[in-house]
């Protein structure tokens, strides 16, 4: 692996957003004195007069993102998952999902990758908060080729649309001529008949990773990909569940409210089947190198290969 | 008749707007008591700041709610929607018989204001603190795209309790939003009691200067006269935000409403519907003979 190329998905968003400015001019982008760890500094640099720092103030910041909404601006608000998602959550549902008005929201340092600074700044929550928001788009990018793709899909979405990218450097692994991005639609990677892993960020990789693992044994997983949480496609999931049995889900996230609980909620109603949830066990995260986290916490390809076999004995 | 359509700078007489007022009066009481709920103590004590806002100060146009040069207004303290339903109706948005459907399941009229179901509203709100922010946003976007419009926002003095009113009057001040004016209701009373025993919000003006805002002092926020002269002086600021920080009589115009807390959040009954009514139609006639 070591010469696969790694680009964290904020780089994608700050990259992505420094193009789009030249296409929108009402585009804008707020931040919370995190531009450069967003990388919406790399906005700011080509566009000064429209990279607006809100002080380290979310709350506002979601207001006055909805207030320039309702003034025709395309504002794209960064901040920290924890922040955008977490602090400023009732801002975000009462200023921009009730009037349903046109903010992105761009949250960076999502899940337990965000490494040493430790579980205040962990965010396994975001998904969960977000999709339950009327309304709001959940995105959730496995890579750098993916996060251009749902920047350039957000904006071309008249609506709120949450974009959750990570601190880490992740493999790029959707680097082929026929790769598109739709909104809503899960992507299948590897076709396989024993058990489906449903993925999402950088656990798509891991999935990957852990289906080839799993291949040698004799065990043929499918792997999905899930970039767009809400709304959820449900046909591929419920196809999923009726050709191969058992589902497994892989967030870097709560098995509270995620992935896992949006396609449980889908598969209860619809083809009620055995589902294995796998993300963060309902615990907070703590401090470390972000790669040995996601060892510790089970997360990379190793530890899903693990549990999976497990569970299928 | 009640003049409508009337655009800014047809100047309206003062007598004319206390009648407008006392309308809108009307329309929170009979809005109120048909929804059987809703908020008449601070509705009744920004009724002037409402009237004069849209039939004096704001460049408006009811036939075209949503045209782009507009002034905008967000009302922050959001439960006192019956107040500014009572103003659009009044100004012509939308029926005043309308107002009889406050609250009710299936009408546009929500207990808060809704920019989605209702012509006039430029922003939904409700949740305490957070319409002033989407106010300061919206007086960015002018600056931003160099547009000339003004935006007019109103909060409660028990609202300013909310921390990110002074996020969001910190980032006006930084960024020396002078087409943003920010409106205190300073009725003195929130739902628990006096602001001042509940948690003392003051000096208000002194906190707003302290975040780079013109503060202006209204001593009497229920008077068209003084309303209009605080007004006319925030236009001739330039440079920062203003503050305007009106005395007001929490209940105004009705009897038994005035100046009692327990009035902030329950709806006259059949009985007491009909002395408030007959208060207002008693400070109408007075009106009708200045």
């Amino acid at each position: 692996m070591s010469d696969v190329k790694r680009i964290a998905t904020r780089e994608s968003y700050g990259n992505t957003l420094k193009e789009l400015g030249a296409e929108y001019d009402n585009l804008v982008v707020l931040d919370a004195d995190l531009a450069a760890a967003t990388k919406t500094a790399i906005f700011r640099k080509a566009y000064p007069e429209r990279h607006i720092n809100c002080g380290i103030a979310e709350a506002n910041m979601m207001g006055i993102a909805a207030g320039l909404a309702a003034a025709g601006m395309i504002p794209f608000a960064s901040s920290f998952a924890m922040f955008a998602a977490g602090r400023a959550f009732e801002q975000v549902r009462n200023s921009i999902g009730y009037p349903h008005l046109n903010v992105k929201i761009g949250a960076t340092h999502a899940g337990i990758s965000v490494g040493e600074d430790g579980a205040t700044h962990q965010c396994n929550e975001d998904i969960a908060l977000m999709r339950t928001i009327p309304g709001m788009v959940v995105i959730n990018p496995s890579d750098d080729i993916e996060a251009k793709a749902a920047v350039r899909a957000a904006i071309e979405h008249d609506g709120p649309v949450y974009l959750r990218f990570g601190r880490l450097a992740v493999p790029v692994i959707n680097d082929r001529p026929d790769y598109k991005f739709e909104l809503g639609k899960g992507v299948l990677l590897k076709d396989g008949t024993d058990v489906t892993l449903v993925a999402s960020g950088l656990t798509v990789n891991s999935a990957i990773e852990a289906a080839e693992m799993l291949e040698k044994d004799g065990i043929h997983a499918r792997v999905i990909n899930i970039h767009t949480i809400k709304p959820l496609d449900e046909e591929i999931i419920i196809q999923a569940a009726k050709e191969t049995g058992k589902i497994v889900t892989i967030e870097e996230h709560s098995i509270i409210g995620g992935l896992g609980s949006a396609v449980c909620d889908c598969l209860c109603e619809n083809y009620p089947a055995k589902v294995l949830k796998i993300g963060i066990n309902d615990v907070f995260g703590e401090s470390g190198p972000a790669l040995e986290l996601l060892h510790a916490y089970k997360l990379d390809g190793e530890g899903v290969y693990g549990t999976v076999k497990e569970w299928l004995k | 008749m009640l003049p409508k359509n009337r655009l800014r700078g047809v100047n309206m007489t003062e007598l004319e707007l206390m009648k407008v007022a006392n309308e809108v009066r009307k329309g929170i009481i009979t809005g109120v008591h048909s929804a059987k709920a809703g908020h008449p103590g601070g509705s009744l004590s920004a009724a002037d700041i409402f009237t004069y806002l849209y039939f004096e100060e704001m460049n408006i146009d009811p036939a075209n709610p949503e045209k782009e040069d507009r002034d905008r207004f967000v009302l922050s303290k959001g439960h006192t929607a019956p107040g500014l339903y009572a103003a659009l109706a009044q100004k012509g948005f939308f029926p005043v018989e309308d107002l009889l459907g406050l609250r009710h399941l299936g009408c546009y009229l929500q207990g808060h204001p809704d920019m989605k179901m209702i012509p006039g509203i430029d922003m939904s709100s409700g949740s305490l603190g957070q319409g002033i922010s989407t106010a300061v946003g919206m007086a960015l976007a002018a600056k931003l795209r160099k547009q000339d419009y003004r935006v007019y926002t109103l909060l409660g003095d028990g609202e300013i309790q909310e921390g990110q009113v002074w996020e969001a009057a910190m980032f006006a001040g930084a960024h020396k939003l002078d087409n943003l004016v920010v409106i205190v209701d300073n009725n003195g009373l929130q739902i628990d009691g006096d602001v001042a025993e509940v948690c003392n919000p003051y000096p208000i003006d002194k906190k707003f200067e302290a975040f780079n805002f013109y503060a202006i002092n209204l001593e009497d926020g229920n008077d068209m006269k003084q309303i209009r002269a605080a007004f006319e002086e925030a236009r001739s600021v330039k440079g920062t935000p203003v503050a305007i920080i009106a005395k007001t009589l929490k209940g105004k115009g009705v009897s038994f409403m005035e100046g009692v807390a327990d009035w902030h959040g329950k709806a006259p009954n059949d009985e007491e519907y009909k002395v408030a009514m007959a208060d207002l139609e008693r400070i109408g006639e007075a009106l009708c003979q200045m």
